[in-house]
């Protein structure tokens, strides 16, 4: 039992954030007017109300499993990398470069189309992380800024290079070739959650059983403890980023091999904006643990795909959800919240 | 240390020359390009100041982002409330203190991780600013307010000039002053170096702290009113484009100095008006795509990060939680 007791405290501690931001979320939807119950109501019933809607929470999920990768891995090694959004939207360019405007074999043009999303992911978070090491720039500037040109770049090869000829809102729609399947009809659910579930699972085994894996961990828990020790410090940081990197254009590349009706990416970038953002609150609600990452992912898929219902019935907009996704960060970042009313109840 | 500042006296002048040059090549009016940077420049300027002063107190707020979106929408909120543009200004800078008493409060007495409650308003932000646009005014990502709600320039002979631009410099020297020249000033300095030592004298480092995290919320609150009603005329859901980031980026740049961080911040906001003003000159603007203009100022914001960094000193204490022991 006292073994478990870390884990324990972690899962009340986001339990805890979670009703704050909730609390917080329903005390907004009251002050502008809504019903919050009623508002929580209908987010459920959208959420897990029959098979298709939990399926398609599910299908909600996907991407944020994998943005909140980065972060994630990214604080265990000592490092805030929130350069998921930049790197999200070059894989899921990369998607559409191979995807859409390269024909090839059924089966391996999805492998290729998945797997050079990756690469693009890993070589966009590279110079962070080499500015990192060779110049000292903050980590938190450099990814910002990489994901504000990457926005622009993006929709510079989507307009110029990528466009659907005709169709100035989109890029080119993605060959049959290179598309997951669907898994069940009524949700956009495709084969594409075991692909990242499977990358989730084996990072947490890559961090937990190999010797880089402890190291990377080291290296973030006690630096200087980690150098005199003989650890490569600025090799754990690369790792990190480029594992991050992958996580990401993996995250792009689902949005758009894997998540129909569009099969494309809209020159607005506008169906994959925010889910690099969105994957940081992901990550801590998940306590930095990509498994813990996949349950978390669950839990704001479900925000996001009841949030459409609670639009739709109660008018409460939708984006509502993102603002909970910051209170719930905020209420982690304090950690002494709970000490401090646990000390008040037992007064 | 005295290498760094060889290397940024180096690239002002560069940058100057380069300036002129450009102007001579393109046949631009100066003053219009004057105009362009300064407006760039204040949101900047006032953040950049504020974050410093917070910064030497101890405290890192990441959440400048997010101050600038959320007092953007509250300050043209209130400067319709009030039928008046100034009006909204004091409203901006209200929510943004009142946003930096949060972050303050957090980080002091909660002890929370600063970048990741910093992180937390940015994301609130993203969240909320198109979820107040659409219960404010019911529609999707953009407002426009009447014109006649904008806060008027002067007009001087170098251009038209907003009074907040004024006021952002006149804050920097005073920031400084502040600092340096007065007792309150003495003891920020002293709750970012050593705490204890600060305690020990008989002074609240708590206080301190959340002084310098409610000013450092109120100068970028005011700046981020300052960007729809002075400068665009209107709100879109992504107004602030990474400017709180920018904003940090002086602040790294400028070594936690308020008035090198005012150079800083012209840096980045001329750069950015020159490159709009270049992008839309004839026989430019037809070869080279809009996406790459709106690049510049985050390819400028990494390359003079990048080239300028050096070894900085910063406070000894910088974003740890001071406890008691």
């Amino acid at each position: 039992m006292e073994a478990y007791r870390p884990f324990l405290i972690s899962i009340v501690q986001s339990a805890f954030a979670i009703i704050i931001g909730l609390l917080v979320g329903g005390a907004l939807i009251a002050f502008f007017g809504y019903n919050p119950l009623k508002a929580f109501i209908m987010l459920f019933k959208g959420a897990f109300g029959g098979l298709s809607e939990t399926f398609e929470t599910l299908a909600y999920a996907v991407p944020f499993m994998l943005t909140a990768v980065p972060f994630a891995i990214g604080v265990q090694a000592g490092l805030f990398n929130i350069g998921a959004e930049g790197q999200m939207y070059l894989g899921a360019v990369a998607a559409v470069a191979i995807g859409g405007a390269v024909s090839m074999p059924p089966y391996i043009h999805l492998i290729c189309s998945t797997v050079f999303s990756m690469i693009i992911g890993a070589v966009w978070a590279y110079p962070a992380a080499i500015l990192k090491i060779k110049r000292g720039v903050h980590e938190v500037i450099s990814t910002i800024m990489f994901n504000w040109i990457a926005f622009w770049l993006s929709i510079y090869l989507i307009v110029y290079h990528l466009a659907e000829p005709g169709r100035a809102e989109r890029s080119l729609p993605i060959l049959p070739t290179s598309r997951y399947t669907v898994l069940y009809h009524g949700s956009t659910l495709t084969t594409v959650i075991f692909v990242s579930a499977g990358f989730c699972i084996l990072l947490y085994f890559f961090l937990k059983g190999t010797k880089i894996g402890y190291e990377m961990r080291a290296a973030g828990a006690n630096p200087d403890a980690a150098r005199y020790a003989g650890i490569n410090i600025n090799k754990a940081i690369v790792l990190s980023f480029i594992i991050g990197g992958m996580a990401s254009g993996l995250a792009g590349a689902s949005q758009i091999l894997g998540r129909p009706p569009a099969w494309s990416l809209y020159a607005t970038l506008g169906n994959v904006v925010g889910i690099g953002f969105d994957g940081i609150g992901v990550a801590l609600i998940g306590r930095n643990d990509p498994i813990g990452g996949i349950f978390a992912s669950i839990f704001y898929g479900a925000l996001l795909n009841g949030g459409r219902y609670m639009e739709y019935y109660v008018g409460v907009p939708s984006e509502l959800i993102r603002a909970v996704n910051g209170l719930i960060v905020l209420a982690l970042a304090s950690p002494e919240i709970i000490s401090i009313i646990r000390r008040r109840i037992r007064r | 240390m005295s290498v760094g500042r060889w290397v940024k006296v180096a690239l002002v002048i560069a940058f100057i020359i380069a300036f002129y040059f450009t102007l001579r090549f393109f046949n631009l009016k100066p003053t219009s390009l004057l105009e362009a940077g300064l407006l760039a420049m204040t949101p900047l300027a006032l953040a950049a100041v504020g974050e410093s002063i917070n910064e030497k107190a101890g405290l890192v707020n990441i959440g400048i982002e997010g101050i600038f979106m959320i007092s953007a929408v509250i300050g043209v909120l209130g400067a319709e409330a009030f039928n008046n543009g100034s009006m909204g200004l004091v409203v901006g800078l209200v929510v943004g203190a009142f946003i930096g008493l949060i972050l303050g409060f957090l980080s002091v007495y909660l002890k929370a991780d600063q970048i990741i409650a910093g992180m937390g308003i940015n994301i609130f932000a993203l969240g909320m600013v198109p979820f107040l646009l659409m219960v404010l005014w019911a529609f999707p990502g953009i407002h426009i307010f009447p014109q006649q709600l904008m806060v008027p320039s002067f007009y001087t002979p170098i251009g038209r000039i907003s009074p907040v631009t004024m006021l952002s410099i006149i804050i920097a020297f005073i920031g400084h002053f502040f600092l340096y020249r007065t007792v309150l000033g003495f003891r920020i300095r002293a709750a970012g170096e050593k705490p204890e030592a600060v305690d020990v004298a008989g002074i609240r480092v708590d206080r301190v702290r959340v002084f310098t995290s409610v000013l450092g919320g109120a100068l970028a609150g005011l700046g981020g009113a300052f960007m729809p009603l002075c400068w665009f005329g209107g709100l879109v859901k992504e107004i602030s484009a990474g400017r709180g980031f920018i904003a940090l980026a002086c602040v790294v740049f400028a070594g936690l100095e308020p008035l090198l961080s005012l150079i800083a911040a012209f840096i980045f906001g001329f750069t950015e008006g020159l490159a709009y003003s270049v992008a839309i000159t004839p026989g430019v603007k037809e070869v080279v795509p809009f996406y790459f203009v709106a690049m510049t100022p985050y390819i400028t914001t990494i390359v003079v990060v990048a080239t300028t960094i050096g070894k900085k000193r910063f406070p000894q204490a910088i974003g740890k939680p001071y406890s008691r022991e």
